[in-house]
């Protein structure tokens, strides 16, 4: 039963106190380069969590075999076998999306949240344990980038998942589409999550 | 002449107006990581351009001379970065042996260059751009080496300013950086009339 409450901290640890983008800032270019709009957002951070759940499982597979000089090595190269797993998958059945994110799937590589699991966690516990960070760390990083996107994307386009759903007088701002809006709207959200953090201890 | 007049738009392109780190949003990490003092900034800079121009000319080489002819496209990731780890190993062994101080400053940050998303970004953005010679590959990723360096030195300058500048609590730390770095990509945004 202690097992089961250990599993369960270490997956929700992932969503919200040790959120990849929000409390450990890793990430960064795909969270900033890729939150347009919420669709691409979805498909990055799902392709991410895929990345991350296998590497994490193989890594910890082979944790016994790891030599300290080699590692780094070892990590990034079965990292890139996933991620050319991913690519090939989303260029054969989501090809707009694939071409949209055009070199940002590849970049997935030397995504340093994926890096940083596999060293602080993989390479240290059990598959198990593993498994669930892999996956909580995925879905805290998706859902960010999907909050993330989201805003975005009402903000430039009035729209959601190409939907519109701002009423016709909205005012859109085309800025937030751009790279400006991705490093501003970033800055401001990690701001508020400061500020539940200050709320949430007192 | 048409040649040197390419070469030499291509490198402002990619220094100014393409610029990796505004335009692109590559190599964040070091660049909000070690932007807090303007010596390490410039080293880091320096170690990036000398690992970028290494790196994407000697994956031009592989991409064109070995993997598209013998139809090996799908290794091209891992042989990539194995190219660049291979690069990053070198700079950090003479790094090592003539920088100490600047070694130890550096920290993990050096070994981290492997995973800089600016190096195997440009080295990517090289094939899909269809870059048509060596020498253009070469003044390309020297180009972006240049435009890294560049942003992360004026970052440096603006946070050792920042220190002294009145922030408000919940926006202290990489909030208020990031905010800046949302100010400077809008002023690297006039750039964007400047070549078609």
């Amino acid at each position: 039963m202690a097992d089961d409450k250990k599993t369960f901290s270490v997956f929700l640890a992932g969503i919200w106190k040790e959120n990849p983008v929000f409390a450990l800032l890793l990430g960064m270019c795909p969270t900033l380069a890729v939150t347009g709009d919420v669709k691409s957002a979805l498909t990055m951070g799902l392709s991410a969590t895929f990345v991350l759940l296998c590497s994490n499982v193989v890594v910890s597979l082979l944790r016994g075999l790891l030599k300290p000089h080699l590692r780094i090595l070892i990590f990034t190269l079965t990292i890139s076998t996933f991620v050319t797993i991913a690519d090939l998958f989303l260029k054969a059945f989501l090809p707009d999306m694939s071409e949209k994110l055009g070199p940002y799937i590849p970049l997935i590589i030397v995504n340093c949240l994926i890096i940083c699991r596999a060293e602080a966690c993989a390479s240290k516990s059990g598959v198990w344990i593993s498994f669930v960070d892999g996956l909580g760390m995925g879905l805290g990083f998706t859902i960010t980038l999907c909050i993330l996107g989201a805003v975005r994307e009402i903000l430039s386009l009035g729209s959601l998942f190409g939907y519109r759903v701002m009423p016709d007088g909205f005012i859109t701002m085309f800025a937030f589409a751009l790279p400006v809006g991705a490093f501003v709207t970033l800055g401001l959200m990690l701001g508020l999550v400061n500020i539940i953090n200050t709320k949430l201890a007192k | 002449m048409d040649n040197v007049q390419a070469l030499i738009l291509a490198f402002i392109s990619i220094v100014i107006v393409n610029n990796l780190v505004f335009s692109k949003f590559l190599g964040i990490c070091p660049y909000l990581g070690v932007s807090g003092r303007i010596d390490m900034a410039f080293g880091m800079g320096l170690a990036v351009t000398f690992v970028v121009t290494l790196s994407g000319i000697m994956t031009y080489m592989i991409d064109n001379y070995v993997l598209m002819r013998f139809n090996l496209e799908i290794v091209r990731y891992v042989a990539f970065i194995m190219v660049i780890a291979g690069a990053v190993q070198l700079v950090e062994m003479y790094v090592r042996k003539f920088f100490p101080s600047l070694y130890e400053s550096f920290g993990i940050f050096l070994a981290l260059i492997t995973t800089n998303c600016a190096i195997l970004g440009l080295c990517l953005f090289l094939n899909l751009w269809e870059v048509h010679s060596i020498l253009m590959a070469a003044v390309m990723s020297f180009g972006a080496g240049i435009g890294f360096t560049m942003a992360i030195c004026i970052m440096a300058g603006i946070r050792e300013e920042l220190e002294l500048a009145n922030v408000p609590d919940c926006l202290k730390g990489a909030p208020i950086t990031l905010i800046t770095a949302g100010l400077l990509a809008l002023a690297f945004m006039g750039f964007g009339g400047m070549i078609k």
